[in-house]
């Protein structure tokens, strides 16, 4: 019968996700023994490659661990540098790094939503395919996902490792022209963000409540990019400095990755512990656009992170409209920076997550020691917790390519960005 | 459209990298619908497609060699494709994680995790050039949608890729900018760092990081020296060459003059 059967699902490459990862269940009368989600890409020492390199370089090479969410390592980056030197960029900088965080979600988001989710609703391998069917749709979602990269190039240069951010600030300001002509097509756009999260919101999604903590920042009045204090459902509520003693990262010797824990359990950062934790802080038209979806948060859904991924989407988009529409060149667009000795942390909230950092400098401003804690380690535990939570919830009697397909929705929900490589290990699989 | 057996079959295969240059065709928009209908996507793994070891006309491969693992699927990737195009920093020179062949990596290894023995890292981070031949290679970090389009419309109307390695310098001249050098006294790496990026640090104010690699006929040790002229340390002027591409020849030497 069913349940007495063994069964080893080997997922030894999984597709659409960033980087390269793999997993294992193996199943034993009708429970799941063991679960292994493997990180297969190579350590590639972030935290080693910053030491002795002079603070004005820390931007480039951060925005290196991730091709995808350059702004987000750039921007904890500086946001440590600059406590540690005690500078203040003024509100002009302020607000324009908010900006151009909404260019990376815009950009990082709508990737995920089509590219590397939404196949898997519809059936099929690829958004080639899917292109195919819904043209439309994905067309929307190619020109949102292009907005971002606009904004990424206003402020950046290109969109990839864009090259506009240093301590203090920015090295250049954007025209007064190139900012009217963007704000128009940003405008232009509202209508297909609105429908976006209709559409994430009418998608085949299971139903499935779980238990998990959601950590997130959470600012006084606005929705969290760079600034804020941690918090979580559970009621903690912490300026980011008391991270360390509230989150540890486990180096577990059957496991690929550092797994984040907190308060030693799994938990949640990302779209939907952002959504549910700072639901009071979206702008009212885009609570009134999610509320019409019929979707109800704080939501214990997890496969609801594609709807606020898609709220987010919509946020950035009205968020980086209400900035710019009060755009004014600023006399310089940075503060020099005057190093000094000390320890300096950020946290601010990647596409996939909050992101911790926690950097050192000599007198010089040289980087004496940084830690660097992606989105995607610290979700790994609530990853594998899910994974058993969802497939157990499913049915284990199912078949082997049904609990796959589960399984990789699963995963890909986290949007887990691997290359985020500071921590991820490759796992020696054969061992004497 | 060209029926999916008639049209030639295309690969893209990641080594270890941060995924950014994948992002030079997913981030094509239409484009890349466009070159889903050129060509038959065989593999590539992040949008979707999967099969290894497909032999294919066209292989695109991001990242750097790091280990052994990477090291022999490197070799089956060569042996599997008709063109082999190297894309970005990583697999043209080894990349920013080639900087810890400057260093012990076992060391760092021991720094970083618990249970060093889990780790399967080579002493040193290299070129894909340096396992296997490469019969093009596309530099920048990240390398750009148009170079890479480009190249595989060459290859596909049976031309050798363009691969201009000009200087970076004579581009932003071109363009009339005001020299960040001579003007603010910034250790710009633009007349030894190849074009192709667009001049896009110059161009928003601030100084070439050298990300496109070194361009052709370059005289490192002359902006080296240019560089202390300025009034940098020997060791900031190496590190302005040690950076991005540590690993290509004519930075590894820092920019030094042979007297350091």
């Amino acid at each position: 019968m069913a349940a007495s059967r063994d069964i080893a699902i080997r997922v030894p490459v999984l597709a659409r996700v960033e980087g390269e990862g793999g997993l294992e269940i193996d199943i034993h009368d009708g429970r799941i023994r063991d679960l292994k989600l493997r990180i297969f890409e190579p350590p590639r020492f972030f935290e080693k490659l910053v030491e002795g390199r002079d603070h004005t370089e820390v931007p480039d090479l951060v925005a290196r661990i991730c091709g995808i969410c350059p702004v987000a390592y750039q921007m904890s980056a500086v946001h440590a540098l600059e406590g540690i030197f005690g500078i203040d960029p003024g509100p002009w900088v302020r607000a324009m790094r908010r900006v151009f965080y909404c260019g990376e979600w815009l950009e990082s988001h709508n990737l995920h939503i089509h590219l590397l989710a939404a196949p898997d609703y519809f059936g099929y391998a690829s958004v080639l395919e899917l292109a195919g069917e819904y043209p439309e749709e994905v067309r929307r979602g190619l020109r949102l996902q292009r907005l971002g990269n606009d904004i990424l190039r206003l402020f950046g240069g290109r969109s990839v490792h864009p090259v506009g951010a240093r301590v203090g600030g920015f090295h250049h300001a954007p025209g007064m022209e190139q900012v009217a002509q963007l704000r128009a097509e940003l405008r232009d756009a509202l209508p297909l963000a609105e429908a976006l999260v209709q559409w994430t919101a009418s998608l085949a999604l299971p139903h499935h409540s779980q238990e998990f903590v959601s950590v997130a920042l959470r600012h006084g009045q606005e929705y969290p990019f760079n600034e804020g204090r941690l918090v979580a459902s559970d009621g903690l509520d912490i300026p980011i400095d008391a991270y360390e003693e509230h989150f540890t990262e486990e180096h577990l010797a059957h496991s690929t990755a550092l797994h984040g824990r907190y308060h030693g359990s799994p938990y949640l950062v990302g779209p939907l512990a952002r959504v549910n934790l700072n639901w009071d802080r979206l702008p009212a038209q885009v609570r009134g656009n999610a509320e019409r979806a019929g979707v109800v948060f704080p939501s214990d859904n997890m496969f609801h992170s594609i709807i606020a991924r898609a709220i987010e989407v919509h946020f950035a988009l009205v968020e980086a409209l209400r900035v710019l529409d009060d755009y004014a060149l600023p006399d310089r667009p940075y503060v020099e920076a005057i190093p000094r000795a000390g320890v300096g942390f950020g946290c601010t909230e990647a596409p996939r997550g909050m992101l911790w950092q926690r950097w050192e400098t000599d007198g010089e401003g040289r980087i004496r020691a940084a830690r660097i804690v992606p989105p995607t380690s610290q979700n790994q535990p609530r990853m594998e917790e899910d994974l058993r939570l969802s497939l157990e919830a499913l049915g284990l009697e199912h078949s082997d390519d049904s609990l796959r397909l589960r399984a990789e929705m699963v995963i890909r929900n986290y949007d887990p960005c691997i290359s985020c490589a500071t921590h991820f290990l490759k796992l020696q699989t054969r061992r004497s | 459209m060209i029926p999916t057996a008639a049209r030639p079959t295309l690969a893209i295969h990641k080594f270890s990298s941060c995924d950014g240059c994948q992002l030079a065709l997913l981030n094509l928009g239409e484009g890349l619908l466009d070159l889903a209908r050129m060509v038959d996507i065989r593999h590539f793994v992040e949008a979707g497609p999967m099969d290894e070891e497909a032999s294919v006309d066209i292989a695109l491969v991001e990242g750097c060699i790091s280990t052994a693992e990477e090291a022999e699927r490197i070799r089956r990737v060569r042996a599997n494709s008709r063109y082999l195009i190297a894309i970005g920093a990583c697999a043209t020179s080894g990349g920013v994680q080639a900087l810890r062949n400057l260093h012990d990596a076992g060391a760092w290894t021991a720094d970083i995790y618990a249970h060093p023995q889990y780790i399967d890292v080579l002493a040193n981070a290299t070129s894909l050039a340096d396992r296997v031949r490469v019969d093009c290679e596309l530099y920048g970090c990240p390398v750009n949608g148009h170079q890479v389009l480009a190249a595989v419309r060459s290859l596909l109307s049976g031309v050798t890729p363009l691969n201009d390695r000009d200087k970076l310098c004579a581009e932003c001249k071109r363009r009339h900018n005001v020299c960040v050098m001579v003007a603010r006294g910034l250790p710009c790496m633009g007349p030894v760092t190849a074009t192709g990026c667009g001049v896009l640090c110059p161009t928003l104010g601030r100084d070439c990081y050298g990300c496109y690699g070194p361009a052709e006929n370059v005289n490192s040790a002359a902006l080296g020296r240019q560089l202390e002229a300025e009034g940098m340390s020997k060791e900031a002027r190496a590190g302005r060459f040690l950076f991005i591409h540590s690993n290509a020849p004519e930075f590894a030497s820092g920019g030094s003059s042979g007297e350091d």
